[in-house]
C-alpha cells in the first residue's frame, strides 16, 4: 500500500463515531477495517448478508462459511449477526447503515458518483454500490485526488454512467478532504506541503477555500 | 408438488429432471452458499442453453464458472462477475448473454416471486441507467419504477443442514441468495452436508420451511475451501 493511499486511511478512520454502523466498500476502504480500534463499539456491514464482521486474529483458521463482500474470509464481533440478501439490503434501503465508505472514478461539484462502469472498457456489474450509495446516510469516498494519467477524478460534472446522483458527502483524497454543500465543494483540510494554487491546479471542479478554517492532514 | 415422503432422493435423479433451456436459480456469494454438487451434477448430465440466475459467476473453473466454460450458459442473469475473466470475455464476444441489476434489486425481484408478488415499487437507479426504459407509476406524490417479480423453472440451493422433508437450516454468510431462491422457482432442488429424519432439526432455527422445497440430497461436508468447491472432504 502506498503512503499516499496510509494517509487517506488514517484520515479517513476519523469519520467513524462509536456506536455507529458502518459498511466499507470493496477495494481500499475495506482496508479501513485495521485502522478501526479494536475495543471501539462499531458494527460493520458487509452486504453478502453480516452486521459485525472484522479481521480474523493473527493464525486464526478461516471458517469458509464467512467471507465479507470482497471475498475475504472475515471474523465476527460480540453483537454479530448474519442474514440473507434480502434483509441486508432492507437495511441498507431503510438508511440503518450510518455511514459507507467507497472509491470512486469520478466526483463532482453535485455530489454526483461514478464508480461502476466504463462504457467499453469495464463493466463487471455494479454488485451493491447504488443501493448503498443512494440510500446510507453518509457517503464518504476514498480515492486518489487523479488518475494514473494524472487527470482530475474531482471535476465540475461526472462524464461517466452515474452509480447515484447527489449522493456524496465527503470526498478525502490523497490530496484534500472536501465536503459536498448547497454552494459547491468546500475544502476542509488540505494535505500537508500542498499549497491551494497546487491543489486547484489538479482539481476540475470549483475549490470553495477558507484559508482561516482550513485544516491539514 | 412432490409428497414430502419422496423428496429425499439421489443427486442423479433430482437434477435429471432439468431440461435443455431450463431457467435455473442457482444459490451463493462468492463461493460460501454455492451448490457445488449440484452444479457438478448438472455439468455431468449434459443440459445444454440454460438460462442461469446468480449473484456472481464464481470463478474461473469453480462453480457455475464450469458451465459458462462448457458452453452450457446461454443467458446469464446477475449482479457482479468481476472475478470471472472467463465470463467476461464470454460476454464481449457474444456468446453469453449477460442482465446485470444492482444486488439489492435482484435479491428483491427474486424475494417478490417467492412471496407471491408479481413486483414491486422503487426509487433504486432512478437518475442512472438502470432507470432507462423501466416502467413508472405515479402513486402518493411521487415517481416509481415498477421492478417485475424475477421466476425461474429451477432453483439450486445449499444448506448446511436438512431433513429428508426438505426444512432447511443455513449457515453464515452460506444464506444470502438461497433461502429467497428457494421460494421462487417451481422446483427446487436443495443440497445438505447432513440430511436428518424429521423432527431432528430445532423448529425455530428452519430457515426455510419444506413446503418450498422439492427435493433434497445429501452431499460430503468439505473441510477446505478447495473441497468446499470441489465437494470433496
Amino acid at each position: 500500500m502506498s503512503a499516499d493511499q496510509q494517509r487517506i486511511l488514517a484520515r479517513a478512520a476519523r469519520e467513524v463515531v462509536a456506536g455507529q454502523i458502518v459498511n466499507l466498500g470493496i477495494g481500499l476502504p475495506t482496508q479501513l477495517f485495521h485502522h478501526l480500534p479494536e475495543e471501539m463499539e462499531v458494527l460493520v456491514h458487509s452486504e453478502n448478508g453480516v452486521l459485525g464482521c472484522c479481521p480474523r486474529a493473527v493464525g486464526e483458521a478461516p471458517d469458509w462459511d464467512m467471507i465479507d463482500s470482497g471475498g475475504a474470509y472475515i471474523a465476527t464481533r460480540p453483537g454479530a449477526s448474519v442474514f440473507d440478501s434480502a434483509m441486508s439490503f432492507a437495511m441498507i434501503r431503510r438508511s440503518r447503515v450510518d455511514l459507507t465508505f467507497m472509491g470512486a472514478f469520478e466526483v463532482d461539484e453535485l455530489g454526483n458518483l461514478a464508480n461502476w462502469k466504463i462504457p467499453g472498457k469495464f463493466s463487471p456489474g455494479i454488485g451493491g454500490a447504488m443501493e448503498l450509495a443512494q440510500k446510507v446516510k453518509r457517503l464518504v469516498i476514498l480515492c486518489s485526488h487523479n488518475d494514473k494519467q494524472g487527470n482530475p477524478k474531482i471535476l465540475k460534472r461526472c462524464r461517466l454512467p452515474l452509480t447515484a446522483p447527489t449522493c456524496v458527502s465527503r470526498i478525502i483524497t490523497d490530496k484534500a478532504v472536501m465536503d459536498v454543500t448547497p454552494e459547491g465543494l468546500v475544502v476542509v483540510d488540505i494535505a500537508e506541503g500542498l499549497s491551494i494554487t497546487e491543489l486547484r491546479e489538479a482539481t476540475e471542479a470549483h475549490l470553495i477555500v477558507d484559508e482561516a478554517r482550513l485544516g491539514r492532514f | 408438488m412432490t409428497l414430502l415422503y419422496q423428496k429425499f432422493r439421489p443427486i442423479e435423479e433430482a437434477i435429471a429432471a432439468i431440461p435443455n433451456g431450463a431457467s435455473i436459480m442457482v444459490g451463493g456469494f462468492g463461493s460460501p452458499g454455492t451448490p457445488f454438487a449440484l452444479i457438478d451434477e448438472l455439468l455431468a448430465q449434459g443440459q445444454r442453453d440454460l438460462t442461469l440466475i446468480k449473484n456472481d459467476a464464481n470463478e474461473p473453473g469453480v462453480g457455475i464458472g464450469k458451465l459458462i466454460e462448457a458452453g452450457r450458459v446461454s443467458r446469464l442473469i446477475t449482479s457482479h462477475i468481476g472475478l470471472n475473466r472467463v465470463a467476461i470475455a464470454a460476454m464481449n464476444r457474444g456468446e453469453l448473454h449477460v442482465a446485470m441489476h444492482p444486488q439489492g434489486l435482484l435479491a428483491e425481484k427474486i424475494r417478490s416471486a417467492g412471496a407471491g408478488h408479481h413486483g414491486f415499487l422503487t426509487d433504486i437507479g432512478q437518475g442512472t441507467e438502470i432507470a432507462h426504459g423501466r416502467q413508472e407509476i405515479e402513486l402518493a406524490g411521487r415517481t416509481w419504477g415498477i421492478e417485475p417479480a424475477l421466476y425461474a423453472d429451477f432453483a439450486l440451493v445449499h444448506a448446511e443442514r436438512a431433513d429428508r422433508y426438505g426444512n432447511l437450516i443455513y449457515r453464515a454468510t452460506a444464506s444470502n441468495f438461497n433461502p429467497l431462491m428457494a421460494m421462487a422457482a417451481d422446483t427446487v432442488i436443495a443440497q445438505a452436508y447432513r440430511v436428518d429424519e424429521p423432527g431432528s432439526l430445532a423448529l425455530e432455527a428452519i430457515h426455510t420451511p419444506c413446503a418450498f422445497v422439492s427435493q433434497v440430497v445429501e452431499v460430503a461436508p468439505a473441510t477446505s475451501e478447495q473441497g468446499r468447491r470441489a465437494h470433496v472432504g
